[in-house]
């Protein structure tokens, strides 16, 4: 092997703008990294913010007792806990009804003509903003029969619906053609295969996106504001009359800036905090299992 | 069976423009008068029945003509290949057979088609019911993510067909010569199954229902040779109680298991044709035209 002289005419450095470009896509890439790490650390500071604040508020008593009596009082959350937990079936069960039948139109049925209109309001739908669902629920319902909890359950389902709608859809689009494919070549109608096939293909889906959309709606404050505010300090089940629930009590205890409302308004938040972020890890490795189960 | 049902044919002929009452009821999509399906110009010694019979259909995708001007028959209890090179149009014909193409976007079809003298696309004919008469069986094994007896009960129970379910499942195995293998593992998963095992569910899901014609879309084109050749033996047994049509790139495949076979390929517009439609062994032997020729001896393709 003989030694040649690097000839200068063939140099591998950085050669032009080169030298420039790397130094630029260095600095967008460090920008790329700074961003993620920011978001990641607020979120963890905020977690533990509210862990620190709100984990001393924690008792049995705290979690069984009713709500204050009387502004600045000691009392519990339970009412509030078994009010949020009836509002988040109730619109849990309406959005979910109508965000599965609402991706199955777009999927199934519909042409891609309507398709495409009735999907971009779902993103505008998802869009709106959760004070005015309140609003519109204000209007035409809690204005002639007053509040309750169905008009709360109606509010927070038009949050909710879109986005039960839109995972729904990804989640039957990814189905298999394949098995539609077999379905129709079986002479069976098209609801039937829905039903047997397309349905519990994206099952895992369908119920991440349930689970989701129920812990986004058991953590909304807006749509409740008129409809669902007017309660007592005991529990209250019956859906016909304003249920109590932790989003505003948690609003009503800070706002009156005593010392033991305020802790109980910490311990209200990290207890609504750790449910949704449960709720949130548990669904997600459910979705996962269930798509490496499908093969996907 | 065919062999009774073969004088059908020699009595209609001399029924002109008389209803095709002879055709047997379950066969029939509609109500209302019928065609008389016309025997092929070279007649063979035996008249079989015609279950398709095709005249001028051209197919478009949007503005783009995919198949022009296909005229042909295909007969009962036979086993009839469609070969030819890729984008020639064998596919998109076959899958006209069973209207799987209606939901494709821009698909538009023209011509005569008709099935039992029944017109395919005619606004009678419903394609759901159209292709429980007429199944298929895709190039890629496509089970359901269910167990190996639900793949095959699936199509029965979907369609009320619930009574000796057990005996049907096993019926359609064994016509599909898979019974033996998966006897013992009736619950277990059918994505468990190799790919020759699962395509010859997907031959047993298909005939589970008691279709009158099976469809095949290349289906070996997945599988390795000792599945193929399996999937070919029970090619020759299925067109003793079926009418096959078998869409295949491969000419040995043709030649092994089809009777009559028709070469598709591209014309002068670069549109999808039928080129010739013989006897296997005629168009093997003694191919009329040069095209056909020229493909099956290597030259094109």
């Amino acid at each position: 092997m003989s030694t040649v002289t690097p000839d200068p005419e063939f140099s591998l450095r950085p050669s032009g703008n080169l030298a420039r470009r790397l130094l630029i896509s260095r600095a967008a890439q460090g920008g790329a990294v700074i961003a993620a790490a920011l978001a990641v650390v607020i979120l963890l500071i905020l977690i533990g913010f509210t862990v620190v604040h709100g984990i001393g508020a924690l008792s049995w008593s705290f979690l069984t007792g009713n709500l204050p009596a009387a502004t600045g009082q000691a009392g519990g959350i339970g009412p509030a806990l078994l009010g949020t937990a009836e509002l988040a079936l109730i619109a849990g069960i309406i959005s979910v009804t109508l965000g599965i039948l609402t991706a199955l139109f777009l999927t199934e049925f519909a042409s891609p003509r309507v398709a495409a209109p009735v999907a971009a309001t779902l993103d505008v739908l998802a869009g709106l903003p959760t004070i005015v669902a309140g609003v519109f629920v204000y209007g035409i319902v809690v204005a002639h029969f007053g509040e309750s909890g169905i008009a709360a359950a109606i509010a927070l389902s038009m949050v909710m619906t879109p986005l039960v709608a839109r995972a729904t859809l990804e989640s039957l689009r990814r189905v298999p053609a394949t098995w539609r494919d077999a379905a129709a070549a079986l002479g069976v109608s098209h609801w039937r295969t829905v039903l047997t096939v397309i349905l519990p293909g994206a099952a895992s889906g369908i119920t991440t996106a349930a689970i989701l959309a129920v812990a986004r709606g058991a953590g909304e404050t807006a749509p409740l504001l008129f409809t669902s505010a007017l309660y007592g300090n005991n529990v209250q089940l019956n859906p016909l009359h304003a249920l109590p629930n932790l989003p505003l009590e948690i609003y009503t205890l800070i706002e009156t800036g005593y010392p033991v409302s305020v802790q109980m308004a910490w311990g209200a938040a990290f207890l609504l905090m750790m449910t949704i972020l449960l709720v949130n890890i548990v669904a997600r490795i459910g979705l996962r299992r269930g798509e490496r189960k499908r093969g996907l | 069976m065919s062999v009774s049902e073969t004088t059908t044919d020699e009595f209609d002929d001399t029924l002109i423009a008389e209803p095709d009452r002879s055709a047997p009821a379950r066969i029939r999509l509609s109500p209302g008068p019928t065609r008389r399906p016309t025997p092929e110009p070279a007649a063979p010694a035996i008249t079989r029945q015609i279950v398709f019979d095709a005249r001028g259909v051209w197919v478009d995708y949007g503005a783009k003509r995919a198949l022009e001007d296909v005229t042909m028959t295909i007969e009962r209890n036979l086993a009839t290949a469609l070969i030819g090179p890729s984008g020639c149009g064998k596919s998109t014909f076959l899958r006209c057979l069973n209207r799987m193409n209606d939901s494709i976007p821009g698909f538009s079809v023209g011509g005569e088609l008709r099935y039992h003298g029944h017109d395919l696309y005619g606004p009678t004919a419903n394609r759901v019911e159209v292709r429980r008469r007429i199944g298929m069986v895709f190039q890629k094994p496509n089970p359901f993510p269910k167990s190996i007896y639900d793949n095959v009960a699936w199509a029965p129970r979907n369609l009320g067909m619930k009574d000796g379910l057990d005996e049907r499942v096993e019926r359609a195995l064994r016509g599909a010569a898979l019974w033996d293998e998966v006897k013992d593992r009736l619950k277990q998963s059918a994505l468990g199954l190799s790919g020759g095992q699962q395509q010859r569910l997907c031959i047993a899901r298909a005939i589970a229902v008691e279709p009158d014609v099976v469809l095949l879309d290349e289906p070996a084109s997945a599988l390795d040779p000792i599945a193929t050749a399996s999937i070919e033996d029970l090619i020759h047994e299925l067109k003793l109680r079926y009418t096959i049509v078998i869409v295949t790139h491969n000419m040995q495949q043709a030649m092994r298991v089809a009777d009559r076979t028709a070469f598709f390929s591209l014309d002068e517009n670069r549109t999808g044709a039928l080129i010739e439609y013989a006897d296997t062994k005629t168009l093997f032997s003694h191919p009329a035209d040069s095209r056909t020729r020229d493909y099956i001896t290597g030259q094109f393709g």
